[in-house]
């Protein structure tokens, strides 16, 4: 034990400043920092600094001003795009948020069985969006699917073939997006509801309010946060929605249910667009940055106010 | 009140047979003959079930495909084990190392670095989809299994960083102090303490990368060429190929095998997958 | 110097000076406790002598070392925290060999040291449970473990009981005393608790926002506060504090507070200067003597705690706690008859607060 304290007292007198551990922690930050630094705003700049020029196949940086964004914004497609973003945005995070919050409603009722009911909500999540995309494609097939088969059973008339009129075909995208995603939804919010203190739930049968007035008017308003991060996510998944239109519809009929994300790697990785393309991921980025903005605001005061004490 | 558990059971009852139905035509399908096919309802179970659809879409139709390769999924199969193993624990290990350098070692702007990483999280890949593609082509990796992993490291460190700095912040500061004070500098506090305390984090991070990585299709279309082509990737050129009459059934068959991995992985770890779901979606 | 000393330490957060020009001396062997309310700066006084945050200012030596740019670990010293922080992960051995492992100490000789721990903490037969698995006493105990095994030079100790329920807590605080006697090292012990203070202290070290009001023994600071902060800090129920001046008439010597005046018996001649002059008097309830040649005073009600009883008073417009045996009944409403022991009385400026002495 002596030599020990001898030893610890020679090797910080030995006037040499031993290597720190803060040192190390900034070096094991390296990494990372490079990917979101270079990886991620480096790459953007890029990508906004392309949108500049004229490039088609390769990039050529004769700057042509903003010349792209007028192109683009005089692009049917794109605008068709566009306005299937707003389509699909609405219906498929309403969608996610109505019967995903219902699922965890029920799921939270104390019923038996909870956890199967739980695995089985959340089993498309685990698939690709590809995979429900081929899917639902199969189910919907107007000669082989589920027209067909309800047809069989005797309702001759029915008709369920918007996978293949351009005019219904954005509405399939949201069927199959709330298919896979609702179980995201059930498990957020059925955390926010576990969260919920179980008091409340004591002194509103004290009180003898029913249960859906409980929902409603006390654990609704209660859950705003969780709804607000389950919006910003689902809107997230959204813009990047490209693997499953690609799979249910491939954009078609013609580029009736194509998206913008589909749109801008379609034009730079087969049209040799890349300057269109560019500046329509720019624009898809300003989007992205305007729906999560006031997220990351509310992510990084918590950040803070939980630090402070 | 019993009436309405009744009701209760009914909705739940209906929403899972919802959410089951299309699983359950695709395995149906997957096991008949394309007559069957034809003739009967996407409802129905198979006749006389018969694996030979799984058997054409495992191993490819030789005798339907053009090139020398017969267009089974099985040698995308093993290119997408070949990545996603190494990017998982290539991306888990390095969201762990700087999750908990932010979240224990304070250091001016680590904040600052947080919330850029939490930014770029939400960023859409096609944003920076080309100059990632001239950056992954300059180091000649372009078409090859390790530029997928690295394209998968670059996008899978900014969720796994986020996943451990946050459980790392609810580690008690008491712990790091007596660390320090018993000695324990950078890596060793990190090897024996940190560590060993966030092995079901550090699981639910595995479960959670393995699913995005082998779910991914835009990075493995992208940076995949002819030789890096994940499954996903096969199975979407599989489905959309346009020869001869379409095979419903072998479609299916290689749906389900490409979905089944992620698949076992959720059955299997069940309410980890859960708890990361919450955790990753809700904190972050 | 064979202890600490702490040289002109200053500590600012971001600009904002938290504490500043901290002189202290601390010996070898003594059981100091640092003694202050939340937020005094009393941890932030133990977390810079061990290195866990840095000084903004001064110099901290050790056994006559300058450890002031020292990592914690090099700066022979070890420490227990209120939470415990035992490794969760770890069995009690693995925790507390955790220390010496770092340290490179062979195998061998860590399973010698750590038998030789529990043995002396009497954890023995707990050394291969996880923490998890103790109750909050062998908790404790193990973190005393921890920090008893590497023989450091000084022992830092950080709200070391204040997780405990209260039998258990006054069990720890003997056990305490034991090891410091038996140990004979260096201590350095923060809390907020006055009876720990009281009871293990060599020298207590009263702080208030940032700087040292008091550093004396435990006695002297109960007897002898050096202002009206550590007079009203220390001892409970607290200290009564009366303005007014002290006044003579004839042989009687009485505290007038302008609105009623109570006598004062003993009153050391030295402080005899002071009288006319505008004071705080401090009187601790046992300060408050019930005696028939005293003032009336009214009683508004009588709280039992079982040795003693404490009596709350409205007298000489104001309202004051006495303390006395349980014996005596008292009735709310009715009077009785009181007067102040002017042999441990203390006064204070009434502008500074600081304790007046004759001069």
């Amino acid at each position: 034990m002596a030599e020990q304290a001898q030893r610890a007292l020679t090797s910080s007198h030995s006037g040499r400043r031993r290597w720190r551990p803060q040192w190390t922690a900034r070096m094991a930050l390296i990494p990372a920092m490079t990917i979101t630094i270079v990886c991620f705003y480096g790459f953007i700049i890029w990508t906004f600094v392309i949108s500049l020029t004229r490039s088609r196949l390769l990039p050529v940086y004769k700057f042509t001003g903003f010349d792209q964004y007028f192109r683009l914004f005089a692009n049917e497609r794109w605008w068709t795009a566009m306005q299937n973003l707003a389509i699909h945005g609405v219906l498929f995070i309403g969608g996610c948020m109505l019967f995903g919050y219902f699922l965890a409603i029920l799921v939270d009722r104390g019923i038996k069985a909870e956890g199967l009911f739980r695995t089985v909500f959340m089993l498309p999540l685990s698939m690709s969006f590809i995979v429900t995309g081929v899917i639902w494609q199969w189910v919907m097939n107007p000669g082989l699917g589920l027209q067909e088969a309800v047809r069989d059973l005797g309702w001759t008339s029915f008709e369920f073939n918007w996978i293949v009129r351009p005019d219904r075909s954005i509405y399939t995208l949201a069927i199959a997006g709330i298919w896979q995603q609702v179980g995201l939804c059930m498990a957020l919010f059925l955390a926010g509801l576990r969260n919920i203190d179980p008091n409340i739930w004591k002194a509103t049968r004290v009180d003898g309010i029913p249960v859906w007035r409980v929902y409603l008017h006390v654990i609704t308003p209660m859950l705003r946060t969780v709804f607000f991060t389950v919006f910003i996510l689902m809107s997230a998944i959204v813009m990047k929605a490209f693997d499953l239109v690609v799979a249910l519809t491939g954009g078609g009929p013609g580029f009736s249910s194509d998206l913008p994300a589909r749109f801008v790697v379609d034009h730079i990785l087969n049209r040799q667009e890349l300057g269109l393309g560019a500046a329509g991921a720019f624009v898809l980025l300003c989007t992205v940055i305007a729906v999560i903005s006031p997220y990351i605001h509310f992510e990084l005061r918590k950040e803070r106010g939980g630090r402070g004490h | 009140m019993r009436y309405n558990r009744l009701a209760l059971y009914g909705l739940l009852a209906l929403a899972a047979l919802m959410v089951l139905a299309p699983v359950f035509i695709m395995v149906s399908t997957s096991l008949k003959s394309m007559d069957e096919i034809r003739d009967g309802s996407i409802f129905t179970l198979p006749a006389d079930p018969s694996f030979a659809a799984w058997g054409t879409a495992w191993f490819g139709d030789c005798a339907q495909s053009l090139g020398t390769k017969c267009g089974g999924l099985s040698s995308s199969f093993l290119t997408s084990v070949k990545i996603v193993i190494p990017a998982l624990v290539l991306s888990v290990g390095l969201g762990a190392i700087t999750g908990y350098a932010l979240a224990v070692w304070k250091m001016k702007g680590a904040n600052l670095m947080f919330a850029a990483l939490l930014v770029g999280m939400f960023i859409p890949p096609q944003v920076t989809l080309y100059p990632l593609i001239i950056m992954i082509r300059e180091l000649g990796l372009f078409g090859s299994i390790p530029g997928l992993i690295l394209v998968h490291l670059i996008w899978g460190v900014a969720f796994t960083t986020m996943m451990f700095r946050n459980f790392f912040k609810t580690v008690p500061q008491d712990l790091l102090k007596a660390a320090r004070i018993d000695g324990a500098g950078f890596w060793r506090l990190f090897w024996h303490v940190m560590l060993p305390l966030s092995l079901p984090i550090l699981g639910v991070a595995m479960i959670l990368q393995f699913t995005y990585i082998w779910n991914d299709f835009l990075l493995g279309l992208t940076f995949g060429g002819r030789s890096g082509q994940p499954m996903t990737v096969a199975l979407n050129n599989l489905v959309g190929s346009q020869f001869g009459e379409k095979q419903y059934n072998v479609d299916m068959a290689a749906t389900m095998l490409t979905a089944l991995p992620t698949l076992v992985v959720y059955l299997l770890s069940g309410r980890l997958f859960v708890r990361g779901i919450a955790a990753g979606a809700v904190k972050g | 110097m064979n202890g600490v000393e702490l040289r002109n330490v200053t500590k600012a957060y971001s600009g904002l000076t938290v504490m500043s020009d901290i002189n202290l001396e601390i010996g070898d062997g003594e059981f100091l406790v640092l003694l202050g309310p939340s937020g005094c700066g009393k941890s932030t006084l133990l977390n810079m002598i061990a290195g866990l945050e840095p000084t903004t200012g001064g110099s901290i030596h050790i056994k006559g070392r300058d450890v002031t740019a020292l990592e914690p670990d090099e700066r022979d010293i070890a420490m227990v925290f209120q939470s415990y922080a035992l490794y969760p992960t770890m069995s009690v051995r693995k925790n507390i060999g955790f220390g010496l492992k770092m340290r490179g100490v062979p195998k061998d000789q860590i399973d010698k040291k750590v038998a030789e721990i529990g043995d002396l903490l009497q954890i023995s037969p707990l050394l291969d449970r996880k923490p998890s698995q103790l109750s909050g006493g062998q908790q404790q105990r193990v973190a005393i473990g921890r920090a008893l095994v590497r023989e450091p030079s000084v022992f830092l100790f950080d709200e070391p009981l204040s997780n405990l329920d209260a039998k258990l807590r006054a069990d720890m605080r003997i056990e305490l005393k034991r090891l410091h006697e038996r140990l004979g090292r260096t201590i350095v012990y923060v809390t907020h608790d006055q009876i720990e203070a009281m009871t293990l202290a060599t020298r207590v070290v009263v702080l208030d926002k940032g700087s040292i009001q008091q550093v004396d023994t435990p006695e002297n600071v109960y007897r002898r506060p050096a202002n009206r902060f550590v007079a009203s800090f220390v001892g409970a129920p607290t200290m009564n504090f009366i303005d007014g001046r002290i006044m003579q008439d004839g042989t009687d010597i009485f505290f007038d507070s302008g609105s009623g005046g109570l006598p004062l018996v003993g009153l050391p001649e030295q402080v005899r200067s002071l009288i006319g002059r505008p004071v705080t008097l401090g009187a601790r309830p046992e300060h408050i003597l019930f005696d028939d040649g005293g003032a009336a005073a009214r009683i508004i009600l009588a709280e039992p705690t079982g040795p003693d009883q404490y009596v709350r008073l409205a007298v000489a417009g104001s309202e004051i706690t006495a303390r006395c045996g349980p014996e005596q009944s008292f009735k709310a409403g009715t009077d009785a008859r009181i007067m102040l022991d002017g042999a441990r009385i203390s006064l204070f400026n009434q502008q500074t607060g600081q304790a007046m002495t004759a001069d």
